[in-house]
């Protein structure tokens, strides 16, 4: 029996969180199988199937498949997971929005966002904003489960050279339709997979200050992100939000200005590998997890960082 | 159009949660309870389209022991019309609770279930989406803007990459992310009224689902604790200790 992961993408291109997933696969020790589901999407097919350690790609295209809407590709991936002990997709908002529907389907209970497998049936998982860390058995014939990408590293995106195969049978489930989206245009890079991070909190004040952040950013190359109150607030959009219930990232380095810290922010970054925390308030908790705390006014210190680099 | 809401009832996004001693579950004694912040803007939600002639009715639902009621009626005094108990002692998988769930869509037959995109508790982010799949409607996930008209619903959803909208046939699933609507407080005549709602309580054998959990706690432990860091004086020395000693830039 092998183990299949739905690739994430966006009909051009493989989005690097499922190499983050296949590296994750890899831990079953057994065959992996790729499936793509998109419209126009034989590049990614294609890159998929040059990924390290994939075996198989399963290639589902139709114009039904465009956005990716779960009513549609949910049963696509149902009707072939049965052929798996395992079944992952990146804990993305994607995978996080098609997988629970495949999981039902299947009577499966789903575990969510895995950042260590055990065994075959055992994995870890945060829970309590990642206040606790849950080691969970499933006795599930099939185990669907969605993998925190920033707890495993990416496979190679060559070396593999795996056969495509095309799957026919798709239905538009008649339940949806896209209307349309806004994606954010940045040329900095995606937070998710930046090496670096600066994010920005309430202490911006506004969205015109984290001109100060960019500035810094593109100088280190780094992505940018917010707390919750700084999108709340309106400084930033929702995409920028780092914490429990947006991104989680874990980069080499992450600074933290004008962030106090709730519990809430730390569970989306405490797994940096450096933490920077730049805040006037002494006290603030985003102190308790830096590895390098400055005191100071972002203000002040802020573009005295920009001067310096 | 009738709107279904689900609440549940979990630990206070204030408190710091830890592991007992032991490992074998996190210490829940004595801990304040509170709705899920998700659930809450589910109510309001649900509250809104009522106000603006929408919904004419609004039914809460909370899967959970005795206790859950207290949300229940937080949920009544926010506005709800009824509620629904279905009583279960113990944990309960989001699957059980959306064939609970998907049970009393039967019965009841709503337009629209809005539900929170997940709980603080268990952060699995899937009860909604099982739900969809159960009774077959569509679903619009992590919503931030709910717009219902001739027999749809326009949702704007929260994505990675920013904002995704949708249009789902009715009846169908929205769950609600932050940006959706602030939810109001409960005015202490209308948690009065709230008392005198009408509350149904049910159990697991009336809608013929089994709760049996499929995944099982094997242990909990606290998160890897992080070595202790240093105050830096100045932004040079902050410059200095990233380039020398933890060669990030």
């Amino acid at each position: 029996m092998s183990v299949l992961v739905i690739a994430e993408h966006n009909n051009a291109q493989l989005n690097a969180a499922t190499l983050n997933t296949l590296a994750a696969a890899k831990e079953f020790g057994s065959e992996i199988h790729v499936l793509v589901a998109g419209s126009g999407a034989a590049d990614v097919a294609a890159s998929a199937a040059e990924a390290d350690g994939v075996a198989k790609v399963f290639h589902a295209d139709s114009a039904v498949l465009e956005h990716q809407l779960a009513e549609n590709v949910a049963p696509v991936v149902a009707a072939i997971a049965t052929n798996y002990t395992h079944v992952l997709a990146p804990a993305t908002t994607s995978g996080k929005n098609i997988l629970p529907r495949v999981a039902a389907v299947l009577d499966v209970q789903q575990i969510s966002d895995v950042i260590a497998v055990i065994s075959a049936d055992t994995f870890k998982r945060p829970i309590y904003a990642g206040n606790v860390i849950a080691t969970v058995k499933s006795s599930d014939a099939v185990k669907v489960m969605t993998v925190r990408t920033t707890a495993y590293d990416p496979v190679s995106a060559s070396g593999g050279s795996a056969e495509v195969v095309a799957i026919a049978d798709v239905t538009d489930a008649s339940l949806s339709s896209f209307v349309g989206e806004e994606l954010a245009k940045s040329d900095r890079p995606e937070l998710a997979s930046a090496s670096i991070v600066i994010s920005g909190g309430r202490g911006m004040q506004n969205g015109d200050n984290f001109e100060l952040l960019y500035k810094v950013a593109d100088k280190l190359g780094a992505g940018v992100g917010a707390s919750r109150a700084a999108v709340d607030a309106g400084f930033v959009p929702n995409d920028m939000q780092v914490g429990q219930t947006g991104k989680i990232v874990a980069p080499d380095l992450y600074i933290a200005v004008g962030i106090s810290g709730a519990i809430q922010h730390l569970a989306g970054m405490k797994d940096s590998k450096v933490i920077v925390a730049i805040n006037k308030d002494e006290d603030a908790p985003i102190f308790s997890v830096a590895d390098y705390g400055l005191v100071a006014d972002l203000f002040t210190a802020v573009p005295e960082l920009d001067a310096a680099l | 159009m009738k709107v279904l809401v689900a609440v549940k009832r979990v630990v206070d996004y204030n408190v710091k949660v830890r592991p007992k001693a032991d490992g074998s579950n996190v210490e829940l004694a004595n801990v304040k309870m509170s709705i899920n912040p998700f659930c809450e803007i589910a109510v309001e939600e649900a509250v809104r389209l009522k106000e603006k002639g929408v919904a004419t009715e609004i039914i809460a639902v909370s899967v959970g022991p005795k206790a859950c009621q207290e949300q229940l009626r937080t949920a009544l005094a926010l506005g709800a019309d009824r509620a629904i108990q279905v009583e279960v002692e113990g944990d309960v998988e989001p699957l059980a609770i959306a064939k609970l769930l998907n049970g009393i869509v039967s019965e009841e037959k709503p337009d629209l279930v809005v539900l929170g995109k997940q709980s603080i508790d268990g952060d699995n982010n899937q009860t909604g989406q099982m739900l969809a799949a159960l009774a077959g409607m569509g679903q619009g996930t992590f919503a931030s803007e709910v717009t219902v008209e001739d027999g749809t619903v326009a949702v704007t959803r929260e994505i990675d990459g920013g904002l995704q909208t949708v249009k789902l046939q009715l009846p169908a699933v929205v769950t609600t992310d932050l940006r959706l609507n602030e939810p109001r407080y409960a005015s202490l005549p209308n948690i009065m009224k709230a008392k005198r709602k009408p509350l149904e309580v049910k159990t697991p054998a009336d809608y013929g689902v089994d709760t049996a959990t499929r995944v099982t706690l094997v242990s909990v432990e606290p998160p890897a604790e992080r070595k202790e860091g240093i105050k830096v004086a100045d932004v040079a020395e902050l410059v200095d200790k990233l380039k020398n000693e933890a060669k990030v830039i």
